[in-house]
């Protein structure tokens, strides 16, 4: 067997194993989770404080929004507060935070630009509340999300951040599209690593923290624009509980051009990676669980499996394409298909019929995420888009994160 | 369940997917074969029917002679024997099925020429000797010129054989043709010559029936390169 085809084995064998991990996990807590699924609105025992602080820098369009959206929550007026931090922005991002100054439950910061974390390290200054949470200023909650996130706390004391569900807010082109699927199926994956154990991000928009959080290993930190990670990192070296709550539903923008994914991808997957490098110590400890066994070598063995991936098909191109040119310069250019649709000639080998199970999985998850996530049931032709466009456009972002990485080219822009 | 007890079972149940995709595989590429198999005792009992009829030309006119002595299945069993050569695990089946394919091929050739001679017409073959891309850089060249030749002259016998092929015929035939290791080798009509050659080259070396056909065409018969 040649190289290429055991080095294809191999990757194979590890994303199945990754998706039956998953899959396994599912089984075990199927019952939780549905005891979960379409449960009420809970009710508190008590109202702890929470600070929401909203870091904002030139969201002009968008600000109030989601200051909006945080006043609608229901949650009692004297124990919500929204702070909201002007980044530096040079548009007329002030002016809307403005609109809010006799407003009770808001207070508005303005600052020099220094990036997101600053911001949000500001605002975590300017509260004594029990939680805190942040929220980015283009992303909307669902009224009762708090409630629920607030439960979670009070029924585990020993859970420190509760992250959310994510959902693309109103999709357009086919691209938001692909990226709504991408993000349900990202909660089926949170879901379960929560059950594991294993989060290695609290995402920016509407993460949860305990206040002690802040207390015992201290604030944001600058991590190649991917600080909602490196916090997770460092909670999961503490020991400290990150859980998911699946029923509270963060609406938030998604690019609506491939370049302004690309970009989106570009920042997380290089943070991703020197996040990685710079918690390596964490790698397969057993103290720290699956974290280590399971959430980082995953995402270790997706990145290389990609870029391998990435060489063996345009190798494998590029011959293509010289066998092809020599068949025309001699047989001359034909376009008459063979149209032997023989059985005979269909790829038959191991590694096909593992594919399809692998696909099958994948296809599994997302349609568990997306009814986890009430965003509808059953199969849509979405899921094939989603499928195609990121197996062409994925490798991309992830090979130039790779790159960056290894030349020190600098880290990706926020936008 | 707990700690690395979930590992081992994840990977118990992952080598289980494996194993069944691996029984999938060689369930259907056994079908596979035993779909060249009945393809080549079709082709066998053909060879068979011909070479029965020969023995009674006496009796019967030339007329009388299927020309098209191989069944058409010979024009993809080629394809389906290379095929298998890249895809099917089982390599030994593989390699016994292209010594028989080998010898139909030799037989179908004797069969030709005895009931051209016999019946005073005349054959175009080209014998192709090919080995493995590694020792062979232009046979992938060559085999696109003799795909070209075939389209354009129809009637145009060309018959495959791997050189590296651990099989007595071939032995016979490269020893009698006098082919060299300098791969690929060509047998026009009888005349041996080696290395790669172009469409032009082929064709100057073809007999004049074949590239400038009189009314009565030769016995028709199509094959592909392996």
């Amino acid at each position: 067997m040649p190289f290429s085809e055991i080095a294809m084995y191999i990757i194979v064998f590890l994303a199945v194993y990754v998706q039956v991990f998953f899959m396994v996990t599912f089984f075990e807590r199927r019952k939780h989770l549905n005891s979960l699924h379409g449960e009420e609105t809970p009710e508190l025992s008590q109202f702890p404080t929470v600070a929401v602080i909203v870091p904002a820098w030139n969201e002009g369009t968008t600000v109030h929004g989601t200051i909006d959206s945080l006043l609608a929550l229901d949650y009692p007026k004297d124990k919500l507060e929204v702070i909201v931090v002007d980044d530096g922005s040079t548009d007329d991002t002030w002016q809307e935070i403005l609109k809010y100054k006799d407003n009770s439950q808001v207070r508005i910061f303005q600052k020099e630009n220094g990036g997101k974390h600053t911001a949000v390290n500001f605002g975590i200054d300017q509260t004594k509340a029990d939680f805190i949470s942040c929220l980015d200023a283009d992303s909307f909650v669902a009224p009762d999300a708090l409630k629920r996130m607030i439960n979670v706390f009070q029924r585990k004391p020993d859970v420190m951040a509760v992250a959310p569900s994510l959902i693309v807010n109103k999709p357009k082109n086919i691209i938001q599209h692909a990226q709504k699927v991408e993000y349900n199926m990202s909660t089926y994956n949170k879901r379960m690593l929560a059950y594991l154990g294993a989060i290695h991000v609290t995402p920016g928009p509407f993460s949860v923290f305990r206040k002690e959080v802040f207390q015992k290993i201290g604030k944001f930190k600058k991590a190649y624009n991917t600080e909602d990670q490196e916090i997770a990192y460092r909670m999961q070296e503490n020991h400290m509980k990150i859980d998911h709550c699946h029923t509270a539903y963060v609406f938030t923008s998604s690019p609506n051009s491939i370049k302004k994914l690309y970009v989106q991808r570009l920042r997380w997957i290089y943070g991703f990676i020197n996040n990685t490098i710079d918690y390596r110590r964490l790698i397969f400890k057993t103290k720290y669980g699956n974290f280590s066994f399971f959430t980082l070598p995953s995402g270790i063995i997706s990145i290389v499996a990609v870029v391998y991936l990435s060489f063996a098909l345009l190798y494998n191109f590029i011959i293509f394409i010289i066998k092809k040119s020599t068949e025309i310069s001699i047989k001359g250019f034909n376009l008459s298909f063979n149209t032997n649709l023989d059985w005979f000639f269909i790829n038959t080998k191991t590694i096909i019929f593992i594919s399809v199970v692998l696909y099958g999985m994948i296809i599994f998850s997302i349609l568990v995420g997306t009814k986890l996530s009430k965003q509808g049931q059953g199969f849509h032709w979405h899921i094939i888009i989603y499928l195609l466009l990121y197996s062409v456009i994925a490798p991309v972002w992830l090979l130039k994160a790779v790159w960056n990485t290894i030349t020190r080219s600098g880290q990706p822009k926020w936008r | 369940m707990k700690g690395f007890q979930k590992y081992f079972f994840v990977l118990l149940i992952t080598c289980g997917i494996f194993a069944t995709g691996w029984y999938l595989s060689n369930y259907v590429n056994n079908k596979k074969i035993n779909e060249i198999k009945d393809i080549q005792n079709k082709i066998a009992i053909d060879i068979l029917s011909s070479e029965t009829q020969f023995s009674l030309l006496e009796e019967l006119s030339c007329q009388d002679v299927d020309r098209s002595i191989l069944s058409q299945e010979i024009a993809t069993l080629a394809d389906k024997i290379s095929y298998s050569e890249q895809n099917v695990g089982d390599k030994e089946e593989v390699q016994f099925l292209k010594k028989q394919y080998t010898i139909l091929q030799v037989k179908d050739f004797l069969l030709s020429k005895r009931i051209a001679e016999r019946c005073k017409q005349k054959i175009a073959t080209v014998f192709y000797f090919y080995g493995n891309k590694d020792a062979c850089t232009d046979c992938t060249k060559q085999s696109y010129v003799l795909d070209a030749l075939r389209e354009k002259y129809p009637t145009l016998r060309v018959y495959s054989f791997d050189y590296n092929l651990d099989l007595s015929t071939i032995k016979a035939l490269t020893s009698i043709y006098k082919i060299q290791s300098s791969l690929p080798g060509l047998v026009i009509n009888g005349k041996t010559v080696s290395g790669f050659k172009t469409v032009e080259e082929i064709e100057s070396l073809l007999p004049k029936e074949l590239t400038n056909p009189p009314k009565n065409t030769p016995i028709s018969g199509v094959k592909k390169t392996p």
